[in-house]
């Protein structure tokens, strides 16, 4: 009893909060990844990009639930994530061409292009505070809970109750929705395999006859995709404030870089094993070690490794980790 | 010629404010322009010289804040007396077990060394844990209300100004070690880590500097306004002027900072340009331009770019130390990466990147524009939303976003300085 006790906490706690923190982290550092590979800069407008496509997804769910649409116990939200992928695809192609491109074309070294980022992520800051303001907005509806705490411990007689949000079920289902698409529209599809040419050897790519111009389009079409459904998991999941987004940014890099910058498989095993470690170390384990360990053993602090506030300091150390020991990544990304 | 008269521009927008608002606005800005400038002029070394992207100034402008609070203010011997000797023995314990964890990996043998390391670290890490807690519970217990905190030194606060200077550049090694000689965009993501880490330090370690219950009332280099007014003599001449000594002293002590941040300015553009175009200069902007020929050279390009990184960080650590001095007052949640980093890169970018004098410039000028802003973008909302209806639900949003038309504004200026004019109003020689 005592272990299953502990096994419970343990998932209450631990697992399922870091694996829906960590399939939102994983759709995040997918956007960056991709954009890394097929533009190569790192694009620090991702986090503002899922804000912004995050936002028009609100207004649009705002429209639908004063039109009276819902979708039962799910959130109204699903419904409007096409819209906020609308937006935000027609927000990067827009940047993109009047921004981006003239680069492109420059062949401006990566750097300028990671500079040019940060101002599109200053305006893009600056557009969602200006229609939607700063402040913390909560656009989750329908039903809260697939399973609350009190009725799993009716329902197994246990002392830990196992509470899973309708929130984190369906990150999880709607992420591995997403990398399966994903997944097969590089592997089988005839544009999917012309961007993997093009990231893996642009010459050779441009040489046997595609289409850059087109490559990119599509590219940033399905990072805005991912940014959106990323950042609107993560609203429903938490709640939707601007200056989060920004500051997922560093989770998000993390998670690309100690996957592999450009490497996709890595982008999802790099933000499983950010939001693990995140969720881990700022756990007080007192209550799962209380039930495992012996009585006279029993830790009398919270057993928390580091307060909740330094949670970007984890995914900070295992980036410079990373960075000292392994600096391709763990699935040997591109390192120039 | 250009550089005469854009810094004319500079002084007539300054001045201009001064006659058309206040005096008194007109010297904080110029006081926080000068401190934009030395910020600016650390990012140019490390950006315009080194072409090194460094996204954390705001950390080490926080440092540079802390440096003030460690250094300047009364300790607190009842807060050393109930865990001051701990706290630093654990620290100490930190650093010695990390140095350990250093030298594990670099004198053991293939096999051994990773075991020894995660030993040494998992380790050092409780055993730290284990002996800072009680230390901090106990100081932070002494009269939280007031202090809770150890307190500084008690020395005179000019003195923090280096001090902050030493703290970012201790940070910026560390830093500099771990994330120079990678690719590029690999700095940028460990500054903006680590400016992020700095802040929740400075926020959650309240034995340090109170976290966010923050440390008002820092000592002054300067006197206060309220004892001036009472000094007979000062305000003698303050009539004499045709001032009142209200107005006098607040003005008085604003333009003695003034001066004291134009010394500091002086002093660092002198050794900026004297560095520019020293044969040291030269040789960074050869690494900067080609890499591999000035290795080929036989230039340890790593260590140049460790050198110049320090040195840029230790200038925006002095100016975080400057303007916390001015401010009296360190609030670790007024750090805004938005505000501290990103704006200084439009700075230097505006300002003309590998230039001193455009970074200078670009410090006055953008800070000038960022505290502008917000009235004239009120204006133009007023102008644009009076043919609506009074009270309509647009208007009253467009009036209420006014405050972040600055951060769209700097964006699309440095998109566009970027576009048409990458290098910058004052470009490099």
């Amino acid at each position: 009893m005592e272990i299953l006790n502990a096994l419970v906490a343990l998932s209450n706690f631990v697992l399922i909060p870091a694996i829906a923190y960590g399939s939102q982290l994983a759709l995040g550092a997918l956007g960056v990844t991709l954009i890394y590979g097929i533009l190569r800069f790192s694009n620090f407008a991702h986090g503002d990009t899922m804000a912004i496509g995050t936002m028009v997804t609100i207004l649009a769910t705002w429209g639908l639930q004063a039109l009276g649409v819902s979708l039962g116990p799910l959130p109204t939200a699903l419904l409007a994530i096409p819209a906020g992928i609308a937006g935000a695809a027609v927000l990067v192609l827009l940047t993109d061409r009047l921004v981006y491109r003239f680069y492109r074309e420059q062949k401006a070294k990566p750097v300028i292009l990671v500079i040019v980022s940060m101002g599109v992520m200053f305006v893009y800051n600056g557009v969602t505070r200006f229609i939607i303001g700063p402040d913390d907005q909560n656009f989750a509806d329908g039903e809260r809970f697939l399973i609350t705490a009190r009725e799993f411990k009716e329902m197994t007689g246990l002392d830990e109750g196992l509470a899973l949000k309708s929130t984190q079920g369906l990150t999880v289902i709607t992420a591995v929705i997403v990398v399966a698409l994903l997944f097969w529209f590089l592997n089988h599809t005839r544009t999917g395999k012309s961007m993997r040419a093009y990231s893996d050897n642009e010459d050779l790519a441009l040489l046997s006859g595609i289409n850059p111009e087109r490559v990119v389009m599509v590219t940033w079409i399905i990072v805005a995709a991912l940014a959106v459904v990323a950042g609107t998991l993560y609203g429903l999941d938490k709640s939707f404030k601007p200056f989060t987004y920004f500051q997922l940014l560093l989770p998000i890099f993390a998670s690309a870089i100690v996957g592999g910058l450009g490497s996709p498989l890595g982008a999802i095993a790099g933000g499983f094993i950010i939001a693990f470690s995140e969720v881990g170390i700022t756990y007080a384990w007192k209550k799962v070690l209380g039930y495992v360990m012996p009585e006279s053993l029993e830790p009398s602090g919270l057993v928390q490794l580091l307060s909740t506030d330094y949670k970007f300091a984890v995914s900070f150390v295992i980036l410079i980790i990373v960075l000292l020991f392994r600096p391709t990544g763990l699935f040997r990304g591109k390192s120039v | 010629m250009r550089t005469l008269g854009l810094f004319a521009l500079v002084a007539v927008l300054i001045l201009g404010t001064g006659f058309l608002q206040s005096w008194n606005s007109a010297l904080i800005i110029l006081n926080m322009g000068l401190v934009s400038a030395i910020m600016a002029l650390g990012v140019n070394l490390q950006w315009g010289l080194a072409g090194l992207f460094n996204v954390g100034v705001m950390g080490f402008v926080a440092l540079g804040g802390l440096a003030v609070v460690l250094t300047s203010v009364a300790p607190v011997p009842e807060a050393w007396a109930a865990g001051g000797t701990r706290i630093l023995g654990a620290l100490v314990l930190g650093f010695v077990s990390i140095a350990a964890c250093v030298l594990a990996w670099k004198r053991l043998p293939r096999g051994r060394r990773g075991w020894a390391v995660a030993v040494l670290s998992i380790g050092g890490f409780f055993l730290y844990r284990a002996v800072l807690d009680p230390g901090v519970e106990a100081v932070e217990a002494v009269n939280p209300a007031a202090t809770g905190f150890l307190g500084g030194l008690g020395l005179p606060v000019v003195l923090a100004w280096p001090v902050g200077g030493l703290l970012a550049a201790g940070v910026a090694w560390v830093i500099g070690k771990t994330a120079l000689g990678l690719r590029s965009d690999y700095l940028a993501i460990a500054t903006l880590g680590i400016a992020e880490i700095i802040i929740a330090v400075m926020k959650n370690e309240d034995w340090m500097a109170r976290g966010v219950k923050n440390v008002i009332g820092l000592p002054r280099p300067l006197p206060y306004e309220i004892d001036l007014q009472n000094d007979p003599g000062f305000v003698d001449r303050a009539a004499g002027l045709g001032l009142d000594p209200t107005t006098a002293s607040t003005l008085y002590v604003k333009l003695g900072y003034s001066l004291m941040f134009t010394a500091v300015l002086v002093l660092v553009l002198v050794l900026a340009q004297l560095a520019l175009n020293s044969p040291w200069g030269r040789m960074m902007r050869a690494i900067r331009d080609n890499e591999e020929a000035a290795e080929a050279m036989g230039k340890d390009v790593t260590a140049r770019h460790l050198q110049i990184f320090i040195l840029g960080s230790v200038l925006c650590g002095m100016a975080g130390a400057m303007m916390t001095t001015l401010d009296g007052q360190l609030t670790p949640s007024s750090y805004q990466p938005l505000r501290y980093t990103f704006l200084i890169w439009v700075m230097v970018i505006v300002g003309g990147s590998g230039n001193n004098l455009g970074a200078v410039l670009g410090g006055f000028l953008i800070w000038f524009l960022w505290v502008q802003v917000e009235p004239i973008g009120q204006w133009l909302m007023n102008a644009v939303t009076s043919g609506m209806a009074e009270g309509s639900w647009l208007k009253a949003h467009l009036l209420d976003s006014v405050q972040h038309m600055r951060l769209l504004t700097m964006g699309v200026i440095l998109l566009l300085v970027l576009r048409f004019a990458p290098r910058g109003l004052l470009p490099e020689r």
